[in-house]
């Protein structure tokens, strides 16, 4: 699970780490899926990675469940996000530009949301935020 | 295939596609009928049955419309693996001995557009259904967007094994899609999830598929056009696969998967290699899927399929025709039939019966492969 950090603009995501063999698994869990062993602790995953693969969400999810913006649903990025600890998180990914592959393809990323789910984002986004 | 040799001895389906009226269970009934038929046997005689549907009712409430002759019939839900382990289940009946005649059903009646799974049911929060992340396509989308930058593949192969997928359906009587498309028309057409457009995918379907097995002296008894089951291997996920709904890919390097290992498990069991098989039936979800498997079940080396593609290699002809009726592009996915549907065009190409479709030359030995949620995958080897 996710949870809440106390610094608004430094989000974590909280994994977790087999005591055994070292796998780390997210969201914290409570068994090994490496070695099968219960002695498991939290870890907070790095907050940089490098986007491991991505696609493009074209077109708005069922809703129920999907709960689209306030302005209504737009295309948005969506991929897997490799992070130094050894395990690559799913994730939305803000680009400038998420059609542009230069921007998103093996780009380094930095989680910016852990709710409702993990959210990274492009160094060219954040310039452009701030 | 250890603990006794089984044979096929009839396969049947209903139809595919769109069946306003008609529920899965008619279309189960449809496809033991046909089964039944193919193998020259009725209801009576059949002694044990296993079968599901992902949501088109249990299997076991048949027997209200086949007859109360009150065999042992063992639902099976098991994703879209549930025909495969419906078989695996009627083959371990015949190879223990508690039956000489065994019935697999698979059905499903799915409506339409795409699935919309509920994360509490994966084990998921419910921040990935709000956020738009339980959409089944963005997986595939994934999955093949890292495999053609990992391997170098161009994008257009996506569209050249869709479109062999509508052209072999419109060889097939029973195919849902029997309208060629070309190329051009697969690859403009609506963006889903980048790189798979609309016509790459499956459609959730509808259609029944029914396999019955037997012993061979039974086989030979009845003077069935037997097939026989050299292996059928179903396997779980081990460590390190990506999956469908999964919130991280754990472990480094490259993901690995269960097809690999189902493959290699059926390939042992039968004593065969990959080079002897004549014709494949491999899990088509989206074209991506097709281009995968057939390197992740051991037919070519990861990044070979553009030179397997581009020398006709996998179509109806060539070196290893795949998915000659279409696979589930152009049959639909009706989760609970597709496997056993598999089964039902291996059994026909291997006894020369697929018309249009035939794949020339008198196909000796036939595979066949499905994979799905949750990283399930059961493969068979099966010979004329």
């Amino acid at each position: 699970m996710t949870v809440e950090t106390t610094v608004p603009e430094a989000p974590v995501l909280r994994g977790s780490r087999c005591a055994d063999c070292g796998n780390v698994a997210f969201p914290e869990a409570a068994g090994c899926q490496r070695c099968g062993g219960t002695a498991l602790s939290p870890l907070d995953l790095a907050r940089r990675g490098t986007v491991w693969a991505h696609t493009v969400q074209r077109f708005a999810p069922k809703s129920p469940p999907y709960v689209p913006p306030a302005g209504g649903f737009a295309p948005f990025a969506v991929g897997y996000v490799e992070l130094p600890d050894g395990v690559r998180v799913e994730a939305v990914l803000d680009a400038i530009d998420i059609d542009d592959p230069a921007e998103l393809t093996g780009a380094v990323v930095t989680l910016v949301a852990t709710e409702p789910v993990p959210r990274f984002a492009t160094r060219q986004h954040q310039e452009a935020g701030r | 295939m250890s603990g006794g040799d089984v044979s096929i001895i009839g396969a049947g389906l209903s139809r595919f596609g769109r069946q306003p009226g008609v529920s899965g269970r008619e279309m189960a009934v449809q496809a033991i009928h046909a089964a039944l038929a193919d193998a020259g046997l009725t209801w009576p005689d059949v002694q044990v049955a296993f079968g599901g549907s992902d949501g088109a009712g249990l299997a076991d409430t048949l027997v209200a419309e086949l007859g109360l002759t009150g065999i042992p019939f063992t639902n099976v839900k098991n994703g879209c693996a549930t025909g495969g382990s419906a078989l695996v289940a009627a083959v371990n009946a015949i190879r223990s001995g508690a039956a000489e005649i065994a019935l697999a059903v698979g059905f499903d009646k799915h409506p339409r557009g795409a699935f919309d799974p509920r994360p509490e049911d994966w084990g998921l929060p419910v921040g990935y259904g709000e956020a738009g992340l339980m959409v089944t396509t963005q997986f595939f989308a994934v999955k093949i967007a890292r495999y053609l930058r990992e391997h170098d593949l161009p994008a257009s192969l996506l569209a050249t094994i869709a479109a062999k997928a509508y052209r072999n359906g419109a060889l097939n009587p029973n195919a849902w899609r029997r309208e060629p498309m070309t190329e051009e028309q697969v690859a403009g057409a609506a963006m889903v999830n980048d790189p798979l457009t609309q016509y790459m995918f499956c459609s959730p379907g509808e259609g029944g598929a029914a396999v019955v097995v037997a012993t061979p002296a039974v086989a030979k008894r009845l003077g069935a056009r037997a097939v026989k089951l050299l292996a059928v291997a179903p396997r779980t996920r081990a460590f390190g696969t990506f999956e469908v709904f999964s919130p991280a890919i754990q472990g480094e390097g490259t993901p690995t998967s269960v097809s690999t290992v189902a493959a290699r498990a059926a390939f042992e069991m039968a004593g065969v290699a990959p080079a002897d098989i004549d014709v494949a039936q491999l899990q088509d979800t989206e074209s991506g899927a097709e281009l995968m498997h057939l390197a992740e079940t051991g037919f070519c080396a990861h990044g070979e399929q553009e030179k397997w593609i581009a020398e006709g290699a996998t179509e109806i002809g060539g070196r290893l025709p795949v998915n000659t009726d279409g696979g589930c592009i152009a049959n639909g996915e009706p989760i609970g039939a597709s496997g056993l549907r598999q089964v039902h065009e291996i059994v026909t190409q291997l006894r020369g019966e697929a018309g249009a479709r035939q794949v020339p030359g008198n196909p000796r030995l036939g595979f066949t492969h499905v994979y799905g949620a949750p990283g399930i995958s059961a493969c068979a080897v099966l010979e004329a």
